[in-house]
Order: structure tokens, then C-alpha cells, then sequence
């Protein structure tokens, strides 16, 4: 499946969030996702299945002002 | 004592977190700056979790609170996205909302500014916004539900420090019972003083820190002034005035002529 992740294109086979999430091996509480401009809470990362062209976002704390 | 949403905080400084030359030193600057509230931002994670878990790790170690901030953000829903996304991460309502406007000032965008405090309010987060120092603006994000207005005095990171005080001193004077965060611009502690004595309730900086030869130093340093300026301001300043006045009595002088 073609994705945007992080502004970054790539071809992934994942069904869902969390399988995204594993097969790039994002491990950790310390991580937000987003599909699409929505925020997708963590419990639902399991729920939540991927389409072509989505856009993900992952992020995480860093140093700020 | 400094009420932020409900939450009592004794210092009133509030330090950013970037910038530093380490980890180490930036949780020494915390430590010496005794300050009760750090900001914090949200990235593109690049490493698997491993960077943003690491540094998160070390600012929870610190055992103060969180302001996530919307730092870079130039649209409402970028803003807002940023916001639940920061929420989530840092299971917190706070939220330092920034939206950018201009590259070059990094001045915000005042209309998307409360556009997206009024959403973010109605969704129950309590928005410290950063903001000018209009007061019409101001009214409008009080309106939008925010308690707390957090106005520059210079562009961020220009460490010019108070550019317009009569502007400052006005937002004083027209909101007496909201609390008033001085936020960018800072550069050294002097500025710190300058704007409470104005009656701000506080002020948020980074740089004039995280870049300083001796961050932890210089934490220390903005501690003292800003204390000393609030206590200051507490105290009653005199107003200044052109002419001079004899400060010892006249009545009582010796005659030797």
C-alpha cells in the first residue's frame, strides 16, 4: 500500500495503524498518530485500517519553547 | 502565589526546553531556575519512538509540569491537529497555542490565533496563548475562553526585550484580574525585571538561557530578577517625574551664614 508518512512516501503492507506502526518498528508510549489531519488515539490504532495515498503522522516530545 | 487554570505555582518563570548544548545542562538550568513549568514541543518522530521517548523521559525525571506548545504551527488546523495530538502524548489540557503568521517576526496570526483558542476551548483544553500585545485581540481570546494571555514584548528569540512597555503596561491596566505571561523576546534579566514591574504574572523564555555561556548561571539569574521585579511591583513603585526632589527635609538645615 502506497502511504505518506512523516511527508515521506512509502510502500507498506499494512492493514491498519498499529501494523504500520510495527512493521516500522515505532515502539513506545511516546507517540502520536494522526491519518489524514485526525487524530487517531492510541486504543485505536488497532481499529483504524489504511487506505492508499493516506497521509500519517507520527509524532513525538522534542525540545521546545 | 501564581494561579495558572486552576493549578498554584510559586515560581514565575516558565523556561523552554530547546537549544540547549545537553540534556545535562538544560536539566541544570531547570533545576536552578526553580521553575514549576517547562514547555515542550512535538515532532516528526524519525527513530522509532527511541529520540521523543528519551527526552520525555528526562523532562518527567525533572517532576515539573508540561506546557505543550503548537511551536511552528502556521494554520488553525495545524494548530489545533498539534494541540489533541499534544494532549494525547502529555495527558494534559494545557496547551501553549501558537499560529504563525509571518516568517520573518514569527509574529502570530491573531485571527487563526483565536479561531483556533475558541476551538480548542470548547473542546476542554485551557489555552495559553501566544499572542501581541492588542488589546482588542486580547479581549477577543478572553471572549474565546482563554484565562490566561501570554503576550510577546519582541519577536521570538531577538532578545530585544520590552519593544512597546506603554502597550504592555496598557494590557495591564485594562485586564487586572487575568494572568499575564510575558512570552518572547526576553533577552537578558533586566528585561525580566522590567516587564514585572509592570505587574506581569510571569514570564516564559528560552533562549536567553538555553544560549547563554552558562545556562544554568543565567536560570539563576532570571529567578532573582523576576522575583525581584514582582516584588517590586508589589511594593509600589514610584512614579518618575522631570524636576528634582530633595529627598533629605529641608526643614531643620543650618544657617552658617
Amino acid at each position: 500500500m502506497k502511504l505518506i508518512v512523516n511527508g515521506e512516501a512509502l510502500n507498506v503492507a499494512a492493514e491498519t495503524l498499529s501494523e504500520l506502526l510495527v512493521l516500522m518498528e515505532y515502539e513506545g508510549d511516546w507517540l502520536a498518530t494522526a491519518v489524514n489531519g485526525e487524530l487517531v488515539h492510541r486504543e485505536d490504532r488497532f481499529d483504524r485500517s489504511l487506505n492508499d495515498n493516506d497521509r500519517i503522522e507520527i509524532l513525538s516530545p522534542m525540545q521546545g519553547g | 502565589m501564581l494561579t495558572l487554570y486552576g493549578a498554584e505555582i510559586t515560581s514565575r518563570l516558565l523556561l523552554g526546553t530547546a537549544r540547549y548544548p545537553s540534556p545535562a545542562v538544560l536539566a541544570e538550568a531547570v533545576r536552578q531556575s526553580a521553575t514549576e513549568v517547562v514547555t515542550v514541543s512535538l515532532r516528526r518522530e524519525m527513530s522509532g519512538g527511541r529520540s521523543g521517548g528519551t527526552f520525555f523521559e528526562m523532562v518527567r525525571a525533572l517532576g515539573v509540569r508540561i506546557l505543550p506548545n503548537t511551536a511552528g504551527c502556521h494554520s488553525v488546523a495545524e494548530a489545533v491537529l498539534t494541540a489533541r495530538m499534544a494532549r494525547e502524548l502529555f495527558s494534559t489540557d494545557w496547551i501553549k497555542l501558537e499560529v504563525i503568521g509571518n516568517h520573518d517576526t514569527l509574529q502570530p496570526d491573531v485571527f487563526g490565533l483565536v479561531e483556533a483558542a475558541r476551538i480548542l476551548v470548547g473542546e476542554g483544553f485551557e489555552v495559553f496563548p501566544y499572542t501581541t500585545d492588542d488589546l482588542v485581540v486580547a479581549e477577543r481570546l478572553l471572549d474565546a475562553g482563554c484565562k490566561v494571555l501570554m503576550p510577546w514584548c519582541a519577536p521570538i528569540g531577538s532578545a530585544a526585550g520590552p519593544l512597546n512597555p506603554t502597550a504592555l503596561r496598557a494590557m495591564r491596566a485594562h485586564f487586572p484580574d487575568v494572568s499575564l505571561i510575558v512570552d518572547a523576546g526576553i533577552g537578558r534579566p533586566s528585561h525580566a525585571t522590567a516587564v514585572m514591574e509592570l505587574g506581569f504574572d510571569a514570564v516564559l523564555l528560552n533562549t536567553a538561557v538555553a544560549g547563554a555561556a552558562d545556562p544554568a548561571a543565567m536560570a539563576a539569574a532570571f529567578a532573582a530578577a523576576i522575583a525581584a521585579g514582582n516584588q517590586a511591583f508589589n511594593a509600589g513603585l514610584m512614579e518618575p517625574r522631570d524636576m528634582a526632589v530633595p529627598s533629605t527635609p529641608v526643614i531643620g538645615k543650618a544657617v552658617f551664614t
